[in-house]
Formats: structure tokens, C-alpha cells, sequence
């Protein structure tokens, strides 16, 4: 099943359903990359809140997903990792390197709010 | 005394089946009692190991058994494929070597999760991967 993607102003909003099949990260991938340049979107928001286990495929592809935005001048927050899957991904070695995440999906929209009010402020 | 009960079956020929291998898995360490961080710990272990069998030998058979050895209690997961093999399992063993289709944290991550891990390879005879966790 295709990950559903919301628009909320600039921000675009990414909730992974249960049970995540490697394809449909893929191609939440290609449309997230699509939908920052129709949308002329600045913010990205991946909650992964549902899973239950982020193994080390959907690791790299998260990460791949918020350098994919980074370049095409979105941020990405990832939100919503739970407590047990944090720490089975410590144990295992895995590791969010250099993509911000917040405890949930409003955590998340203030940390996108601050960063594009420091943009709005910058171009002044 | 060794009890063995029923073995569950998960053919791994597709990505999908993965996600019923950590399902099914899931399942039997909530069974046999395990926490939740255990629970996921053994579900994550799983997905690794099923997705080694996807990349590397497209196709294989991950087993699941719930194991009741004495006192103890736990449950044991073979992942079995006749692939390529793996021609140096110290090296594939090693944290962040991978031959370029994943980050190389599967084999090291699942054995550092787990209570015990047996890697048996070699090239042209298969891998099968014995991995047990007991209840604490």
C-alpha cells in the first residue's frame, strides 16, 4: 500500500502505515522528490509513528529520502519512533546520521516552522 | 529434558515476505512471552536476516520454533537459503562490510541481538543462519 502524503501549507506529511513493504518506501522516495518541486514545498515531515520495526533497508532509505529533499531544498523531519524500536536500532547498530527527527508529528512542524521562519528572517 | 514443539515455515521469496516473517515472528515471542524490547529486538533480527536472503540468494526459508530447554525458555530461528554462500564469514561478520547491497550492519546487528548466533556457509553450499533468544 502506498504511503499517503498530506499537504499542510509548505509542509509535506509522509504517514507510514503498518506493516511497510520495502517498495513502497521506494516509492514514497520518487514522491516525495516529485511533490517538493510541485508543491514548492520547504518541509517534509515522515512519521513513522505505526512501525514497529525500522530495520536497516528502511533506515538507509529514510535517510536516502531526506538527502533526496535536502538537495531539492526541502528539510525532513522524521517523527514518531517509538521507544522499543529506538532502542532495537541502537542495539543493532543503525543510525539516523545527519537527518533531524522529533518525538511526534507536532514536535516535528515546530521544528519546520522554526527553520523556515530563520529562512523568512534571512531573506529579509 | 527438550521439548521441540511444532515448527512454523516462512518461505522468503519475495521483499514482502519479509514483513511476514517479523509478523509471524512477533506472534510467537509474545507466545512464548518475551517483553516488548525483546519482542522487537527478535522482529528486527528477522527482517535482517530474511532480507540477506532476498539479496543474496533470492530465495530461502526462514523456521521458527518455539524452544523449551529445562528451565529455560525461548525460541529459536534458522534462516536457511542454498544461495552463493559466503566465502569469508569473518569478513561478512564484521561491522560495516557489505559487498554493496545493504549498510553491513545485518549479520553483526542480528548476532549482537540475539543470545546465540551460528553462521554456516560456504561458497556454492548455502548459508544457514541459527540464531536463538531465551527469555529472561
Amino acid at each position: 500500500m502506498p504511503v499517503p502524503i498530506l499537504k499542510q501549507g509548505n509542509v509535506l506529511i509522509a504517514s507510514i502505515q503498518a506493516a511497510l513493504h520495502d517498495r513502497d518506501l521506494v516509492q514514497l522516495q520518487d514522491d516525495v522528490a516529485e511533490q517538493i518541486g510541485r508543491f514548492r514545498t520547504r518541509g517534509v515531515i515522515i512519521d513513522v509513528m505505526a512501525l514497529d520495526v525500522l530495520d536497516s533497508f528502511a533506515t538507509r532509505t529514510l535517510r536516502s529520502i531526506a538527502y533526496t529533499a535536502k538537495l531539492r531544498g526541502a528539510s525532513t523531519v522524521v517523527v514518531g519512533i517509538q521507544p522499543d524500536v529506538a532502542f532495537a536500532m541502537v542495539q543493532l547498530g543503525l543510525s539516523l546520521d545527519g537527518v533531524a527527527t522529533a518525538l511526534d508529528l507536532e514536535e516535528g512542524l515546530a521544528h519546520l516552522g522554526g527553520l523556515v521562519r530563520q529562512d523568512v528572517h534571512r531573506d529579509r | 529434558m527438550f521439548t521441540v514443539t511444532d515448527d512454523l515455515c516462512i518461505s522468503i521469496d519475495h521483499e514482502m515476505d519479509i514483513v511476514t516473517a517479523r509478523q509471524k515472528a512477533r506472534e510467537l515471542a509474545i507466545a512464548v512471552g518475551f517483553s516488548s524490547t525483546d519482542q522487537t529486538l527478535i522482529a528486527l533480527a528477522i527482517s535482517e536476516i530474511a532480507r540477506n536472503i532476498i539479496s543474496y540468494a533470492r530465495c530461502g526459508k526462514v523456521t521458527l520454533r518455539r524452544v523449551d530447554e529445562g528451565a529455560r525458555r525461548g525460541l529459536l530461528i534458522i534462516a536457511r537459503d542454498d544461495g552463493p554462500g559466503i566465502a569469508d564469514i569473518e569478513l561478512a561478520m564484521r561491522d560495516g562490510y557489505s559487498t554493496g547491497k545493504s549498510l553491513g550492519v545485518g549479520l553483526p546487528g542480528a548476532k549482537r541481538v540475539m543470545d546465540d548466533f551460528e553462521l554456516m556457509s560456504s561458497p556454492g553450499q548455502g548459508t544457514t543462519v541459527t540464531m536463538r533468544k531465551w527469555l529472561r
